[in-house]
């Protein structure tokens, strides 16, 4: 076994979080799919760090934490808007700005 | 050119000539309806005025030593290398001009009092008369192309609210369209000529012009000429540019007698001759004034057998005697006086033919068919002695004025001494007797054989206001030319502006070549006595004529010709143009605003709003990157 | 610096990878979002533990701290605020969504498969004693965090105030001044306007019944429709069925409450 598995079971991750986040409907699934795919980057961060010998990319994924803790309070906070106004979660429902 | 001096005395009035009619027209166009009552008597007064101040300066102007005076009025354009200041020219040449204009003028303004004493619009004919007068002494009084032009500009427009006065009437409004636009096309001739002058010379008055047109290259000044005579042709209607004058009789008939037949229509002549220093420098240039006065003396005198329209008639007739003139003044130094002279004698018999024509119709119910006359010399006596004396005086019955005048023309083409001053004379005598042939005609049908009168026609004789300025105008066909030619020398007279005449060894002993002409005159006279005068006249015009006849019915095919040559294509072009617009411009424009407005309405339907489709996108984008990648690395 | 793992790693690997990828798979299929969330805490634990695994227990444990607990917390919240009926339905309104989205994932993963395969083809790990020396993981992230990476540390609690503020700025309700009354005006409010000051009478008070269904007995003997409580039809006590003595204590009947003895008597009551 060799570090190449971590990075490809990344990928897979990151792949069903992305086809997660175009299926799913509800938009705090849908967060959580993107907070599934920023996981699977840190794994990747993690995962070169120790082949690099270096913790500048445990930092990096430190740091990507932070930001995404950060996005999510923000992103629930508006999605509580959103359902306060409108009394619905869904993606779909929020489609006013078009052509 | 003499030296000319600042005016003082009454010269320094001169102004007056022109401010006088103006402030006439102004008033009763401004004034409303409150000057009808007198608005007429104002515009009579004003041009009366101004014929006494003329006579007066040109007693002044005669005890000049210079005989030329110039009054500095004010600057017109003043910027950077242009610098055309209003003045006023007032020698010999001007001279005589203004005395016919206001002269001649005065008379028919006497007698519109008579003729229009029953049209509503009274007041308005004689404001645009005033508007007339003012412009025309202008254009003749002016010291410089520039002050040339805007009276120039001024008498086509007096001449087109005139043509048209009885707008109401599609046919006027249509012939005062049709006269100002083949004015037009003289005048941007006459424009373009000042233009040139101002691009080669830095100036447009007489005397810079005059005195640097030596300075000039040949082929510009031929250029100036021709420019020059296109500007003469529109103005005087001349060949090819003569189908407009015709038509102008539309207008009330004391306009066709002051303005389509004394005074405006010889403005040509006054440019050409104004400008015989251009003329001395291009042969090219005067042969082509040659031309155009020869062709049109006889398109004119053809069209005029034909018509049986009294008015046309003399419109032709007048075409025709302006090719005279034109002739004249082509023929060089030799030729102006006489020119001028047929001229100033054309101004009286004409002017007295048509108030003539206007008091026949008066006394017809303003009818013009001259087969619906006959008979009328008994009934209408002073018209008849009036028109007579006009008539002999035109056809150049010896000794009135039109003989005098006309064997100078003669003359003066013959003693050419080449090829084409034979030719030229032919031209000139076989004129004469067309002249004799179309005006023996028109007497005959109207004032004698059977009365063929409409019902309920009953003529009488026009009151004096009308016969008087006939009779005054009558005088003057008979005594003009004798007085021009022989008492009073005009040669002398305006010998300060083409200089010393010389006398000319003539090819043809004068006696000899006024037998000739009287006789050929004689010969017409006959003719039409034959073809008209011996036979009973038909009411309707017979349709079954010779080729020839229906050409000169058609004024030579001139319209068709015009219609075809000019008009066909110019709508042509203009279609093609708009087709151009309408399908290649717009349609480039408009077919790519289409393409851009469908195009993005169609890419709108893309944005769905829906986050996840976007995001497909995004994913779309990312395995088209990654796959980018891949390729290139393994690649 | 070797290219293969270790034995344990390569099982720790192989337990808990279908282990993550499962609570993908559930998270994206489920449903219910409460059970996604949970099939998400699932997958974020394993991860965690892969950190420790691969040399950064600290990131490992803010993992486990930080995302399972708080941020998953925080998700689970608002769904409960949102409400936890609001699943999806089943039918996709997209046409196409599903099937494109499912390609192109499948080609996503397999161009980024291929391309790590290429690239990391003999990637040796160097392991990250040389780095940490001594002293172990957590001081060397501070040593690089608090010098390197000082500045974007500090932008980063600009970043965390930041959000805190925008989340309560978008999350508050704004209420104009005063529109709150206080338990002084609620209370002067009730006393004056209010014919009834004090509490709606309970249900069966002093009646011959104690069921909800029973009006009270005001004092004048006659029922209180005010005591009933609303949807509820109102039963007239006489036309209940009258058990008669010890019988109706527990008996199915004993609900409706005895209409016999005194008014002393402890209504519905055991008999003394």
């Amino acid at each position: 076994m060799t570090l190449t598995y971590y990075l490809v079971l990344a990928a897979i991750l990151f792949t069903i979080g992305a086809v997660g986040v175009l299926v799913r409907r509800n938009a705090i699934v849908v967060f959580m799919c993107i907070e599934l795919m920023l996981n699977s980057v840190n794994l990747t961060l993690v995962t070169f760090a120790r082949a690099t010998g270096t913790v500048d990319g445990q930092i990096m994924a430190f740091f990507v934490m932070v930001v995404a803790a950060a996005e999510v309070v923000v992103g629930l906070a508006i999605i509580m808007s959103i359902y306060r106004t409108r009394r619905s979660a869904s993606v779909d429902d929020a489609n006013l700005l078009k052509y | 050119m003499s030296e000319t001096l600042p005016a003082d005395g009454l010269l320094g009035l001169s102004w007056l000539l022109i401010a006088l009619p103006l402030a006439g027209a102004a008033v009763l166009l401004l004034g409303g309806r409150r000057t009808d009552r007198w608005g007429h008597l104002l515009g009579t007064a004003t041009v009366v005025a101004a014929f006494v101040l003329a006579v007066a300066c040109t007693f002044q102007l005669a005890g000049l030593e210079e005989r030329s005076a110039e009054v500095e009025l004010f600057t017109f354009i003043s910027t950077g290398e242009l610098d055309v200041r209003a003045g006023l020219l007032y020698d010999p040449l001007s001279a005589v001009f203004v005395l016919l204009i206001t002269g001649v003028g005065s008379l028919i303004h006497i007698y519109s009092i008579g003729y229009m004493a029953h049209d509503p619009a009274r007041r308005r004919f004689f404001a645009y008369l005033n508007l007339f007068v003012a412009a025309m002494l202008l254009l003749v009084l002016g010291n410089s192309f520039v002050a040339l032009y805007v009276g120039w500009e001024g008498v086509g427009l007096a001449s087109y609210l005139l043509i048209a006065f009885w707008y109401t009437r599609p046919a006027a409004a249509t012939a005062a369209k049709k006269a100002f636009i083949m004015n037009r096309v003289g005048d941007v001739g006459l424009a373009l000529a000042i233009f040139v002058m101002f691009a080669q010379l830095g100036t447009t008055s007489y005397a810079g012009v005059f005195g640097a047109v030596g300075t000039l290259a040949g082929g510009t000044v031929t250029a100036l000429g021709l420019l020059l005579l296109l500007g003469a042709c529109g103005k005087s209607g001349q060949f090819p540019l003569q189908a407009w004058l015709p038509d102008a009789m539309e207008g009330p008939t004391p306009v066709s007698a002051l303005i389509h037949a004394a005074t405006m229509v010889t403005a040509g002549v006054y440019l050409i001759a104004r400008c015989a220093p251009i003329y001395d420098e291009t042969p090219t240039a005067r042969a082509a004034v040659l031309a155009v006065g020869a062709v049109t003396l006889l398109i004119g005198a053809i069209a005029g057998c034909a018509y049986d329209d009294i008015k046309k008639v003399l419109a032709y007739s007048t075409v025709s005697q302006i090719g005279y003139m034109f002739l004249a003044v082509g023929l060089g130094p030799a030729g102006y006086v006489a020119g001028l002279a047929h001229l100033l004698a054309h101004g009286f018999f004409k002017a007295g033919l048509f108030l003539g024509a206007g008091s026949v119709m008066h006394a017809m119910n303003d009818s013009v068919d001259m087969r619906r006359f006959g008979g009328l010399w008994n009934k209408l006596p002073i018209t008849f002695a009036t028109f007579g004396l006009g008539y002999l005086a035109l056809i150049g019955f010896p000794f009135l004025s039109g003989y005098f005048t006309k064997d100078a023309i003669i003359e003066a083409a013959l003693d050419r001494g080449d090829v084409w001053g034979w030719v030229l004379g032919g031209v000139a005598v076989l004129g004469a007797g067309l002249t004799a042939f179309y005006m023996t005609r028109l007497m005959l049908m109207t004032f004698f054989g059977r009365a063929r009168w409409e019902d309920g026609v009953h003529p009488h004789e026009a009151p004096s206001v009308m016969t008087a300025p006939m009779i005054v105008l009558a005088v003057g066909s008979v005594g003009a030319g004798f007085l021009l030619v022989s008492a009073f020398p005009l040669s002398g007279w305006l010998e300060p502006v083409f200089g010393e005449p010389e006398e000319a060894a003539h090819v043809v002993a004068p006696l000899t070549v006024g037998l000739v002409v009287t006789a050929v005159m004689a010969l017409g006279v006959l003719a039409a006595w034959l073809f008209v005068g011996r036979r009973e006249v038909p009411v309707t015009a017979p349709v079954r004529v010779s080729p020839v006849t229906r050409a000169a019915r058609h004024a030579l095919y001139a319209d068709a010709v015009n219609e075809s040559l000019f008009m066909r294509p110019g709508q042509w072009l203009t279609r093609a143009l708009v087709f151009v617009d309408n399908r290649g411009v717009d349609g480039a424009v408009n077919g790519l605003a289409a393409t851009l407005g469908g195009s993005s309405s169609r890419l709108g339907r893309a944005q769905t709003g829906f986050v996840r489709t976007y995001a497909l996108g995004m994913l779309g984008g990312a395995v088209l990157v990654a796959g980018a990648l891949l390729a290139v690395t393994a690649g | 610096m070797t290219e293969t793992l270790s034995g344990a790693e390569t099982v720790v690997f192989w337990v808990l990878g279908p282990i993550a990828l499962a609570g993908a798979l559930g998270m994206v299929f489920s449903r219910n979002a409460v059970h996604s969330a949970l099939w998400l805490v699932n997958t974020m634990l394993a991860l965690g533990v892969f950190y420790v695994v691969q040399e950064a227990p600290f990131l490992g444990a803010v993992q486990i701290i930080v995302y399972t607990g708080a941020i998953m917390i925080l998700f689970l919240f608002v769904l409960m605020l949102v409400g936890r009926d609001s699943s999806d339905s089943v039918v996709e309104t997209l046409r196409g969504q599903r099937i494109a989205a499912t390609v192109l994932g499948v080609g996503f993963a397999a161009l980024v498969g291929a391309g790590i395969a290429r690239a990391t083809r003999g990637l040796t790990v160097i392991g990250l004693e040389g780095a940490q020396g001594e002293a172990g993981n957590i001081p060397a992230i501070a040593e690089r965090l608090f010098t390197d990476y000082l500045l974007a540390f500090e932008v980063t609690s600009a970043l965390l105030i930041t959000a805190a503020v925008g989340a309560m700025v978008l999350a508050h309700i704004e209420r104009a001044p005063g529109a709150r009354q206080t338990q002084k005006e609620l209370s002067r409010a009730r006393f004056l306007t209010s014919d009834r000051p004090q509490t709606l009478p309970g249900p069966g008070v002093f009646a011959r019944a104690n069921s909800v269904a029973v009006p009270a007995i005001l004092p004048d003997g006659s029922p209180s429709e005010a005591s009933l409580a609303t949807g509820i039809e109102p039963q007239e006590p006489d036309e209940m069925p009258r058990p008669t003595g010890r019988e109706q204590f527990g008996t199915p009947d004993a609900a409706l409450g005895t209409t016999e003895g005194t008014p002393s008597a402890i209504p519905g009551g055991r008999e003394q």
